[in-house]
């Protein structure tokens, strides 16, 4: 727990039209328990944050090389066009193109950040991420940006709610998915580091900052935030913050949660989840997508195999989005930190039913 | 000076043939793999294998040897047979196709053949990769030539023609395009399923530099791929007309011999056909 941030939280409501909440729960010192995390008030856009990162990763090693398909101003890849022209490849509205061009790329011994929209990464150029990239499993960086249902109000063809399903169907991809623009930093490093296809699914907005700069990300380790053991929260990506809020919540009514952050949905950490379910008993999912086949079920499936016990999911439930304010989709799509709350009673009801009880001891 | 030319000239007929002949055994022995297309690509294969590509069979991974894409990836046993007979790997290896296990698979696999620059498969995938490694090329101060094989039918993709704008946009000038132009596809002839034609105006259109050969006169094709390498600030396409099946006089120019694997009694007739050409 060495590495993560250790603060109080903020009393006052978030300001930020981007807030995905209504306020930040306060905390009861007395009745914490340490060690926990807690996202601060501080906001920081998680499209700059893998602009800078980029730009950063890109003068440390110039094997780098960016591709984009006219989204740069969304992407943030902008920023690495300015600073390293030299090394920026625009390549127009094709993405299916980009997708092999950074293959070809790679053979030559570059390290190309192929960046879209997460929809276009995984629908769009499905084939060639996995034909060209995966396949051979080439030394491929894709970067899925303005991934769920946060994308600025543009509806549901830009909303992003399957590609970890289908990234993670694909053999040969690590999956990563930051929580927050220092998460996402610290795993552009490991990511450049590692040598393989990777999917880095990047929000737009901005979020609170959960980690502080002495975090160490690792590729395919769970970091839990909080203690807790009357059930878990597993959280992905921008919803760990909700998932905090709600186990701050809930420790309010005098419920521990205990709260993972999965950052690598694929390999996942099956040891941090079977040691949530064994230590707690129930299981709470929580992320920006699809409750099929993202995280909830990346968890499900370890569970069933492993460790049983009742899982419940918070994820938009098969259905497009829509145009609206974060807030309004953040309600609607059931994604709120109340949506959070009523999952963990109902797992909490299984629990007590002893669903999976007798498999969770062991 | 001639006299070598010419006997240059007829040892790669000779590699042609013994190339078609192992496409041949090949097949019927896998009883799987795409005959036609592999025969009419062959002696294009056979011209940048043995004669215009900077390659080393030792060296497969050579960062700094010419590449090749095969974008028609189905057309792998061609590849195979002629990357063998260069040296990449033991020709015994070639009876292993499609079997379980082998390192030739029924479309090529970068990962597991020596001397496979890319994998491919689905069509329409080629020519993005081969655009991305003379990128990198370029990008590197690299002087290798990439070359990438297309089928015809597989200009009916849309990603061929956004990669076919970008090797424009960006004078990939290292990059030589050949379409093999057998006028065949699974189903049935080319112009009738979706035409491409005007092929040559289309490819102009892009900004490429574009010739026309006889994709079975050896002379022509090496010819054709060496005024390639000399065209400065634009990539080349070389359309070779080409015929689905050649050399195997029963299934010239027949579509149901896109994929249909030989009896041994047809294997036999064939082989004999070869050995006489």
């Amino acid at each position: 727990m060495r590495s993560l941030r250790r603060t109080r939280s903020a009393r006052e409501p978030l300001q930020n039209s981007e807030r995905h909440e209504r306020e930040v729960p306060t905390v009861d010192e007395s009745k914490a328990r340490a060690p926990r995390a807690e996202p601060t008030s501080k906001l920081v856009s998680m499209r700059d944050a893998f602009g800078k990162g980029l730009v950063d990763a890109g003068r440390r090693n110039d094997r780098i090389v960016v591709l984009d398909a006219d989204l740069a101003s969304s992407t943030r890849t902008s920023m690495f066009a300015d600073e390293i022209p030299e090394r920026f490849i625009q390549v127009g509205i094709a993405e299916q193109n980009m997708v092999g061009l950074a293959a070809g790329l790679s053979t030559v011994g570059y390290i190309p950040f192929a960046c879209t929209f997460a929809v276009f990464m995984s629908k769009r150029a499905c084939e060639q991420v996995s034909t060209s990239v995966a396949y051979p499993r080439l030394n491929v960086k894709l970067v899925g940006a303005y991934s769920g249902l946060y994308t600025g109000k543009t509806g549901a063809t830009h909303q992003s709610l399957e590609d970890i399903a289908i990234m993670r169907a694909i053999p040969n991809i690590v999956v990563v998915v930051p929580a927050d623009a220092v998460q996402l930093s610290k795993a552009l490093d490991a990511i450049v580091e590692y040598d393989g296809p990777v999917y880095l699914r990047v929000a737009r907005d901005a979020y609170p900052v959960i980690f502080d700069e002495s975090y160490r990300f690792e590729l395919g380790k769970a970091v839990v935030l909080r203690e807790g053991n009357d059930a878990s929260i597993v959280a992905a990506g921008i919803m760990t913050q909700t998932a905090l809020y709600a186990a701050e919540q809930l420790a309010r009514e005098g419920l521990q949660l205990r709260v993972v952050n999965v950052s690598t949905i694929k390999p996942i950490d099956r040891e941090a989840i079977c040691k949530a379910a064994r230590e707690t008993g129930a299981i709470v999912t929580v992320e920006n997508h699809s409750i099929i086949g993202g995280l909830a079920s990346s968890v499900a499936e370890v569970v069933t195999e492993e460790c049983p016990v009742p899982v419940e999911k918070v994820g938009v439930t098969d259905v497009f989005g829509e145009s609206g304010s974060n807030e309004d989709l953040t309600v609607k799509y059931g994604l709120s930190v109340d949506s959070v709350v009523e999952a963990v009673s109902r797992v909490l009801a299984k629990k007590r039913l002893g669903l999976g009880r007798r498999h969770s001891t062991g | 000076m001639e006299l070598s030319r010419a006997v240059s000239m007829d040892y790669l007929r000779e590699v042609s043939i013994e190339a078609r002949r192992n496409v041949m055994k090949m097949i019927t022995h896998a009883q799987a793999g795409h005959v036609g297309g592999a025969l009419s690509c062959m002696d294009i294969l056979v011209a940048l294998y043995f004669e215009v590509m900077r390659v080393d069979p030792a060296r497969p991974r050579w960062e700094d040897r010419d590449r090749f894409v095969l974008s028609k990836g189905h057309a792998s046993v061609a590849l195979y047979a002629v990357l063998a007979e260069r040296g990449f790997f033991p020709k015994r290896d070639l009876m292993t196709f499609d079997q379980i296990g082998s390192r030739l698979q029924g479309h090529v696999d970068m990962t597991k053949t020596p001397g496979v620059d890319m994998s491919t498969g689905s069509l329409g995938h080629g020519l993005s990769a081969a655009a991305g490694m003379a990128l990198g090329g370029k990008l590197a101060s690299k002087d290798f030539r990439v070359h990438a094989l297309l089928g015809d039918g597989e200009l009916q993709e849309g990603q061929v023609w956004e990669a076919v704008m970008f090797a424009a946009g960006r004078r990939l000038d290292n990059l030589t395009a050949i379409i093999d132009y057998n006028k065949l596809q699974l189903y049935g002839a080319v112009a009738e399923m979706l035409p491409i034609e005007p092929l040559l105006m289309k490819w102009q259109a892009f900004g490429w530099h574009t010739m026309e050969v006889d994709g079975h006169d050896m002379a022509q094709i090496i010819g054709s791929l060496r005024r390639a390498a000399m065209e400065k600030d634009r990539p080349t396409v070389i359309v070779a007309h080409t015929v689905k099946g050649k050399g195997v006089s029963f299934m010239e120019r027949k579509v149901e011999w896109h994929a249909k694997p030989p009896t041994h009694k047809e294997c036999e007739r064939a082989l004999a056909e070869l050995r006489e050409a």
